[in-house]
């Protein structure tokens, strides 16, 4: 009995991909062709099940189109190789769906993540190989979301794929000694592409595919396949957290609004809840990650209902505790203005300076921005100005640019 | 017919606009609705801003095969600030676009009449460059 | 990140080029295209653009009653751009090399590499 297209079944398409892939990689140990035949399947089905309806077990339907293409690319792989040797040996019969089914493992899409966040990977193709195998979406999607060619987004995915071949990892579950090493590069690119989605959620009329929200599902799901682990909910928290405010950074001129001049009103109340609450739960657990520190100054912003009553000494302490786990120029700046907040401009510009001999920062527009925004507290607005013109010039953000161009106007007067 | 528009106003070191807040916010929204406008006719196909001409590199290919780079230019050189890519009916269209992009308001209101090349893109490629 | 790799040339140095023989012309095609290709096949391909040629070219300003004023006069010394590639790399290092091989493959002519200006904050 089918089911009629509607609104949730794009969802189930997704949410049953990496199941299906999990599936055929195990079937025919090769996770490389399994995801081109996937794949196939998945568009496949989009083009079919809104015409004629959701079939009545549509993973047993992926699977099993998702087999035929296999099939077919093994057999002219053999045809292509070896045309005399009998092929008996080779050609597996197609095995049942009941027994595909049988073999499959809950673990699946935890293996998948792992797979597709190997360590051999670079970042983008990591990023773009987990959004089609774990995420479940199209080729073309994923391209529209980094606005570069279809076909560019494919050989990402190709070359990804062929990186994890020359690794020679198996389909597997790391061990739990290899999955503690191995966590953090799967928990960087789900962090990556939340980034990605954050940042570009400024233009509204540029219809892109929303990778914050993916990244939140993504994330929501490594947290159902690791429920006790900290830094997994301590990072589904922090984008929760840094989701909540969304709606209010961007005016009606999609100018940019800084934290601290936001609209709180517009500030998503569930996401803020649902954040906090899993960052407690993730603390309580007694380790305290990288994430889970980024997660509790996002929660700290959050639970101030208006920015003068921001707890800005337990930003400052928490900043000072993630130079020591996880120290970085960004880090430094950000509990630059966290001192400043507590101590004073002066302060805060006193620790700038220990910046202005780091290559790494030296001449980022950052650095010139925040000095502008303390020298401007400092009442020294010919020096703030400059600052802001310059922290303008270096950027390649045009909404950043434009604030900062707009800041050093207002200061300069009419 | 596919054009080019180029603004080729910036020059190194000169470092942004200080203009008056009010002319500067008068300036972006007029670049947001142009866009806007141009989108929901259907005639834009992109529009790209470039950082500034301070992180411009010349690239020549070095001796062992790695490139050499070098951040000197003449003083008088115009750096490209940025270009829109559109999609219309005749090259009339094409410059009256330009114009209106051209007449961007500034310094006090007033509209900046900055130079727009305006140049056709070939829909396949060109014989050429390919 | 996405930078845009410019080659611009003048009327003098374009006249030049035709006058090549045919087979170092075709060469040169053959090579530009090979990196193309090249450039899709490591997934940084995105865009790439031949221009006419400045003949065809105007320059426009608004006029006061806000018609347009064009001027199609390029002296045969003034550089104009030939044509662009749009990269998506994830180092400028990697930009510039990528216009090496540009510039290699064209007579060892510079080749401009801009970073694009996105309308992305991560603020």
């Amino acid at each position: 009995m089918t089911k009629k297209w509607d609104a949730t079944s794009e969802h189930l398409l997704r949410e049953l991909t990496p199941q299906v892939l999990g599936a055929v990689a195990r079937r025919f140990r090769d996770f490389s062709s399994a995801e081109d035949a996937v794949q196939e399947a998945m568009i496949a089905a989009f083009t079919q099940w809104p015409q004629q309806g959701v079939p009545e077990n549509p993973r047993g339907w992926l699977i099993q189109v998702a087999c035929r293409r296999m099939m077919d690319h093994v057999r002219s792989e053999i045809a292509r190789r070896d045309r005399e040797t009998t092929v008996a040996a080779e050609t597996e019969s197609l095995a049942s769906l009941p027994e595909i089914e049988a073999d499959m493992d809950p673990d699946d899409t935890l293996i998948l993540l792992f797979m597709c966040c190997h360590p051999a990977l670079t970042s983008s193709s990591a990023i773009a190989l987990t959004l089609r195998a774990v995420g479940g979406l199209t080729t073309a999607e994923i391209a529209n979301a980094f606005l570069v060619p279809e076909a560019t987004m494919a050989q990402r995915i190709s070359r990804a794929k062929q990186a994890i071949k020359a690794s020679g990892a198996p389909f597997r579950l790391p061990s739990p000694q290899e999955r503690a090493g191995r966590l953090p590069a799967v928990l960087h690119v789900l962090y990556l592409i939340f980034s990605e989605g954050y940042a570009s959620s400024i233009g509204s009329h540029l219809q892109r595919f929303d990778l914050a929200r993916e990244a939140i599902r993504l994330a929501r799901n490594t947290k159902t396949l690791l429920p006790d682990n900290a830094e997994v909910a301590g990072l589904l928290a922090l984008m929760l957290l840094t989701d909540a405010r969304r709606a209010a950074r961007t005016g009606p001129h999609e100018e940019l609004i800084p934290l601290d001049k936001q609209d709180r009103s517009l500030w998503d109340c569930v996401e803020i809840s649902e954040g906090i609450d899993l960052l407690t739960a993730a603390l309580s657990k007694g380790s305290v990650g990288l994430y889970q520190l980024q997660a509790a100054i996002a929660a700290v912003h959050d639970e101030a209902e208006r920015a003068e009553e921001t707890d800005w000494p337990q930003i400052l302490a928490l900043y000072e505790l993630l130079n020591r786990v996880s120290p970085s120029p960004m880090v430094t700046l950000n509990h630059a203005i966290a001192a400043a907040m507590v101590h004073g401009p002066v302060h805060g510009l006193t620790l700038l300076r220990a910046l202005d001999t780091d290559p790494r920062l030296a001449s980022h527009y950052r650095l010139a921005a925040v000095r502008a925004h303390l020298l401007e507290r400092t009442g020294d607005y010919e020096a703030a100005i400059e600052h802001y013109r310059v922290a303008a010039a270096r950027t390649t953000s045009i909404p950043e640019r434009n604030y900062l161009m707009t800041q050093a106007a207002r200061l300069a007067g009419d | 017919m596919k054009y080019i528009l180029m603004m080729n106003t910036m020059k190194a070191g000169r470092g942004v606009p200080s203009w008056p807040k009010k002319d500067l916010q008068s300036h972006i929204t007029f670049m947001m609705g142009f866009n806007k406008e141009l989108h929901e006719r259907g005639e834009l196909v992109s529009a790209e801003g470039l950082s500034f001409p301070d992180q411009a590199k010349l690239v020549r290919a070095g001796k062992d095969g790695r490139p050499i780079t070098d951040g000197v230019f003449p003083e008088s050189k115009e750096f490209l600030a940025g270009f829109w890519i559109i999609d219309v009916d005749n090259p009339q269209r094409a410059y009256e676009i330009a114009a209106k992009a051209s007449a961007a308001p500034g310094p006090g209101g007033v509209p900046l009449n900055m130079p727009i090349e305006v140049r056709q893109v070939m829909s396949g490629p060109p014989p050429d460059m390919l | 990140m996405k930078y845009i790799l410019l080659m611009s040339g003048t009327g003098a140095g374009v006249e030049a080029y035709h006058a090549w023989p045919k087979q170092d012309i075709e060469a040169h095609m053959a090579i530009l295209h090979r990196i193309n290709k090249d450039l899709t096949e490591s997934g940084e391909f995105v865009a790439t653009q031949g221009l006419a040629e400045p003949k065809e070219a105007k320059v426009v300003r608004g006029e006061k009653n806000g018609l347009p004023v064009t001027d199609g006069i390029f002296p045969e010394s003034k550089e104009f751009l030939l044509g662009y590639w749009i990269v998506d790399v994830p180092t400028a290092e990697r930009a510039y090399a990528i216009a090496g091989r540009i510039s290699a493959a064209s007579v060892n002519m510079p080749i401009e590499v801009r970073q694009f200006a996105t309308r992305e904050s991560k603020s």
